[in-house]
């Protein structure tokens, strides 16, 4: 009988931990799928972070570090430096990457450092149950913020894509959603795109995926989705914000 | 050896990193190092390697990490208040079994502190600094000769034993000039990485780096594996000097900077019929505690004198391994101060008197 469908290559047989109807999953194998099919992932190496995909360096069978809080884009530089011939990305998440990485993202991206950075912005820190981060909306009632996040106090949600396509060094910023069939194959041409500018050596290339967090949102998963919709997605619109135009 | 050179210590330091086959440098500035900077910039790409100037002292140590989890030969330097930013790092780098080579050309402290030479850092080098029990390599050289020779070495030590190896200098060694002589060839010995991230290519299986394990007894088992390492260090890797011990009636322990001015009272105490020898730390850890116990079992031991550029930090292991057998003295002096040579001569004659 033909094969018609197969778990991509891309990922371990470990099971994944992650909660029923989070979406860390789907964007784990949709990266694994792209890696396959442009046969890269011999030459990938994946910076894991601090955050519920800690230990993603389990899940995807390319050659995997776990860095430390924030500290992904630094990790990924050190090695991509080592090894300029191998494809080299972070995943992290909002609190790792908006919060505590701030400086170490935005000079990854000033130097132009060829690397992609697969960032998950839910609006929330995971795997410390569901405190603010940097990105929560205005308004979001999480653990830190338990009588909505409010302007006055708390500031405001920080556009990370729009933020590092300010910058000279990132050649492709896009930020993208894994809500329903379309948006997931959106993604999966992001990811692509990511890894060809490094291919390429064109430069930073980052793509933001805006995903669920149902344990702490307090939503089952097709509500989370929709949240995602009616609420994230007017405050992180999506598109292509640097390299609309870039062929490659 | 080959002809002699007149260089800046922390010059010679990059130097000897390029020749350990160091082909990677991350770094931020910071005085009194920066020379090690300005030389890795000048060379590190005539050399095949890379310099990257990072953002800060975190991103400077992650890139280190990364660059040796991806088999490379690494080095970054700082001093004082760039080495506590990097504390996290080397937990890391411990934690992943990572190699990798730190300077820190050591300034006053607390805080900004100033830019003077000082050994206020003991305790953080050698008793951690980061978070969770492990250990790192200190080497604490006295002259620049030791400083090129020590820094080769400690390239090899670090991938020996897969650990962070720290040159422990000061703002006094890093800045002064000395002739050097350089080797036609060092004494290279870089082992083989099949830890490394390289790409998966032909690997059955690939490979992970991380310092992560949330089953407490893999975590415990990972704790056992690093302290049976340290032991092995503990016992093969000590590295002291001894001057004028045989027979002396006092001994100085002192490291760095700190025992060039020692060993000059040493000559002056005999001059006055004091005998006084020292015991010179080369590495800090592993401390030579077996040493200096043996010293203060000799019956013509009678005092040992501590002198250090901090408020007394390594006089605690040397209280430790004298362990009571005979009165442990400290001096120091603070702030980028040095001990002058009567100084430390009338804290000699003072410890002498006492004792008769
Ligand atoms: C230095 C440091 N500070 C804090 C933590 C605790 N911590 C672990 S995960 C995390 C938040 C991660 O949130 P995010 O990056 O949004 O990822 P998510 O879990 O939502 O996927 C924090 C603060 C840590 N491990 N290290
Ligand atoms: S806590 Fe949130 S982000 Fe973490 S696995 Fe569960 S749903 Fe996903």
């Amino acid at each position: 009988m033909a094969i018609v469908f197969e778990k991509t290559k891309g990922l371990t047989d470990k099971p994944f931990h992650y909660c029923p109807g989070c979406t860390h999953g789907i964007i784990h194998r949709i990266i694994a799928e792209v890696m396959c099919e442009m046969n890269i992932l011999d030459d990938a190496i994946g910076v894991s972070s601090v955050g519920c995909t800690y230990n993603n360096y389990e899940y995807f069978a390319c050659d995997m570090v776990q860095a430390a809080h924030g500290r992904a884009p630094a990790v990924a530089t050190g090695i991509k430096r080592v090894h300029p011939g191998n494809m080299v990305f972070t995943y992290q998440g909002d609190g790792d990457l908006a919060s505590i990485g701030t400086a170490e993202i935005v000079h990854a991206a000033a130097r132009g450092e060829k690397i992609c950075a697969f960032f998950v912005n839910n609006a929330v820190y995971g795997m410390t149950s569901g405190q603010m981060a940097p990105t929560t909306l205005l308004g979001q009632v999480t653990t830190t913020s338990p009588f909505g996040r409010d302007a006055n106090l708390q500031g405001y949600p920080i556009n990370m894509s729009e933020m590092l396509a300010t910058l000279q060094g990132a050649v492709y910023v896009e930020r993208v959603t894994v809500v329903d069939f379309k948006s997931i194959q959106q993604a999966k041409k992001a990811i692509a795109k990511a890894f060809r500018v490094q291919q390429h050596g064109l430069g930073f290339a980052f793509v933001e995926f805006l995903s669920t967090c149902p344990t702490n949102w307090g939503k089952d998963p097709v509500d989370s989705l929709q949240w995602i919709r009616e609420n994230m997605i007017p405050q992180y619109p999506l598109g292509v914000f640097k390299g609309k135009d870039l062929e490659v | 050896m080959s002809k002699r050179v007149l260089m800046k210590g922390n010059e010679v330091i990059a130097e000897a990193a390029i020749r350990a086959g160091c082909r990677y440098y991350f770094g931020y500035p910071i005085t009194p190092q920066t020379e090690i900077m300005h030389y890795m910039a000048l060379t590190m790409n005539k050399a095949g390697g890379t310099f990257v100037q990072a953002e800060s002292e975190v991103a400077a140590i992650n890139m280190v990490y990364g660059a040796s989890a991806a088999g490379g030969r690494v080095l970054t330097s700082s001093s004082s208040p760039g080495i506590s930013l990097k504390q996290e790092g080397f937990s890391y780098i411990a934690g992943a079994e990572l190699p990798a080579v730190v300077v820190n050309i050591v300034r006053g402290g607390p805080g900004l502190g100033g830019i003077l030479p000082a050994q206020g850092d003991y305790f953080q080098a050698t008793k951690g600094g980061g978070h969770g029990d492990y250990r790192n390599i200190v080497i604490a050289p006295a002259s620049i000769q030791e400083l090129y020779e020590m820094t080769v070495e400690a390239f090899n030590l670090a991938d020996k034993y897969r650990m962070l190896v720290m040159i422990l200098g000061d703002g006094t060694l890093g800045q002064m000039m000395e002739p050097v002589s350089f080797r036609e060839k060092e004494p290279i010995v870089i082992p083989e990485k099949p830890w490394a991230l390289t790409g998966r290519k032909d690997r059955e299986e690939h490979n992970t780096i991380q310092s992560i394990y949330i089953n407490p007894d893999d975590l415990e088992a990972k704790n056992i594996e690093l302290q049976d390492k340290y032991k092995v260090v503990s016992r093969d890797e000590v590295r002291y000097e001894e001057l004028n011990t045989e027979g002396a009636e006092i001994i100085i322990v002192a490291f760095g900077t700190c025992s060039r001015i020692c060993r000059n009272v040493i000559r002056q105490a005999s001059g006055i019929g004091i005998k006084v020898g020292m015991i010179r730390p080369i590495t800090l850890w592993p401390f030579p505690t077996e040493v200096i116990a043996a010293a203060a079992a000799k019956p013509e031991t009678r005092a040992f004198l501590d002198v250090e550029l901090n408020a007394g930090q390594m006089v605690e292991d040397v209280r430790l391994a004298v362990n009571g057998k005979k009165p442990v003295h400290f001096y120091g002096r603070m702030g980028g101060n040095l001990p002058g040579q009567q100084e430390l001569l009338d804290q000699i004659i003072k410890i002498h008197e006492e004792g008769k």
